[in-house]
């Protein structure tokens, strides 16, 4: 099952490309996210490895996974190597007015447990569109406001 | 670390006898006497041996969605804390035990730690011997249940799994449902010189919830005692109960859980040596983590404000 949502973000496309690729700030905008470690030597980039845990129903799911993909500014991507069977990908594109349009996918799939795996996608598939929702709405509002700071640091030193 | 005991009584199928089995009067070959020990040896040969490399991740991968369904649908299941176990090495996790012979509270948290560590992470759990004789249950040793003995413990530890105990066993899993929020291990340490012995942390893992599935109203001790149960089949209960669908359940060869809430609370793992120094008493110990898990599962309690509903 795959599960998109998309937002047209004010900020341009680098700022949101750094903050969608640390690692370390997954936790302050993914929602259901519990864990989002560096598993390895490569922090970032192509082959870094991360641990990742979400919680969904009874259980937090997810496990190992390996960035397959890193297109700067455009696309990343990421794909499990153990645990629940999913891929992930941040698709950003440049919007008119120097914003960004943000799309977050999550793809996933229970396999090898016949009828009880094709239940379970489906009792999941709300709780994890819900996530996917969430998250986007919490990164519109980080970026929103790492933007007014910004933009509050250069009156302050051009006022200086 | 010397592997006592292991050596001194290597039962047929590898692991200790279950309790010193007391033939009827082994002078009078008689026919009562012919099919009591007829009736052990089916039993005792029935119990499978404890082979870890039983234990399938493919399998359980495969079981999980079944199970995360039941969990997270059926008892809407709220495991916390599983961060306080240790990331790798030997754990042994200590639980109280509740739900009659469903186990809830069991499947709940296995779910849980299964997708939170990967079924990479080798996890067995001890139970009934009766539990893994049953046929039909068999699948549940592809899921690391093993047969609950002193050895097999020893064995999963070593291999550096973690392993779930559940002391209070029978016992506490039949306690009546108005005692359901006490932990009750009635005064079984064993799981504590293992711990000691083999030098692991333990975590201990308190639930909530499961004596609601349905109302336990008695242990039955004297009706197992009366029928020499607790001597053929090592047990020393037979429950009786209101549940569904027998309405009168008597001895709980399974039932229909009803869907309470199960809250399962995980706490910080206790190092043994360094808390109550190098060579702790078993008692003191003992005395400290029932405290410790009374207080959790008081908390938890505290926070339900219906029955079943949670």
């Amino acid at each position: 099952m795959r599960i998109t949502a998309d937002r047209i973000v004010a900020a341009p496309i680098e700022d949101v490309w750094s903050i969608v690729t640390d690692p370390e700030r997954v936790l302050t905008y993914m929602s259901g996210v519990t864990r989002w470690e560096v598993a390895g030597d490569v922090r970032t980039g192509l082959g870094a490895r991360y641990r990742i845990l979400f919680r969904v129903g009874a259980a937090e799911v997810g496990g190992l996974v390996e960035v397959v993909e890193f297109e700067s500014p455009y696309d990343f991507a990421w794909t499990s190597v153990t645990g629940l069977d999913h891929r992930g990908r941040w698709r950003l594109r440049e919007a008119p007015g120097g914003r960004t349009r943000v799309e977050f996918r999550l793809a996933y799939v229970v396999e090898g447990a016949g009828l009880s795996g094709w239940v379970a996608e489906r009792v999941a598939a709300p709780t994890i569109s819900g996530h996917v929702r969430q998250t986007l709405r919490q990164l519109e509002r980080l970026v929103a406001h790492e933007q007014q700071r910004a933009r509050a640091a250069r009156r302050r030193a051009a006022a200086r | 670390m010397p592997q006592t005991g292991a050596t001194a009584s290597t039962h047929r199928n590898g692991h200790e006898p279950a309790a010193p089995i007391d033939p009827v009067a082994p002078s009078r070959a008689s026919l009562a006497g012919r099919a009591w020990r007829e009736l052990t040896g089916i039993v005792g040969r029935r119990i499978p041996r404890a082979d870890l490399d039983e234990r399938d991740p493919d399998f359980i991968r495969e079981q999980l969605p079944l199970f995360w369904l039941v969990s997270s649908l059926w008892f809407r299941g709220e495991v916390r804390g599983l961060g306080n176990i240790p990331d790798d090495g030997p754990v042994l996790l200590v639980g109280n035990h509740s739900g009659g012979n469903m186990i809830p509270d069991t499947m709940v948290f296995t779910v849980a730690f299964s997708t939170y560590f990967g079924v990479e992470r080798a996890f067995y759990q001890l139970a009934h011997n009766l539990v893994l004789s049953i046929p039909g249950l068999s699948w549940l040793r592809k899921f690391g249940t093993v047969a609950a003995s002193p050895s097999n413990a020893r064995k999963a530890l070593a291999s550096g799994a973690a392993l779930l105990v559940y002391p209070g066993g029978d016992y506490e899993v039949h306690r009546p449902s108005w005692e359901g929020n006490r932990v009750d291990f009635g005064g079984r340490k064993g799981f504590l010189r293992l711990a000691l012995e083999q030098d692991v942390p333990i975590v201990p893992v308190v639930a909530i919830g499961g004596q609601e599935t349905a109302l336990f109203l008695t242990r039955g001790e004297r009706l197992a005692r009366l029928l020499a149960l607790d001597r053929i089949l090592r047990l020393k209960v037979l429950p009786i109960s209101i549940s569904l669908p027998w309405i009168v359940n008597i001895g709980d060869f399974g039932h229909i859980p009803l869907p309470a809430k199960i809250t399962i609370e995980t706490l910080p793992a206790i190092d043994l040596r360094a808390e109550f120094g190098p060579d702790p008493d078993v008692d003191d110990v003992y005395d400290h983590l029932i405290r410790l898990m009374q207080d959790a599962l008081d908390a938890l309690a505290a926070e339900r404000r219906f029955p079943v509903i949670g």
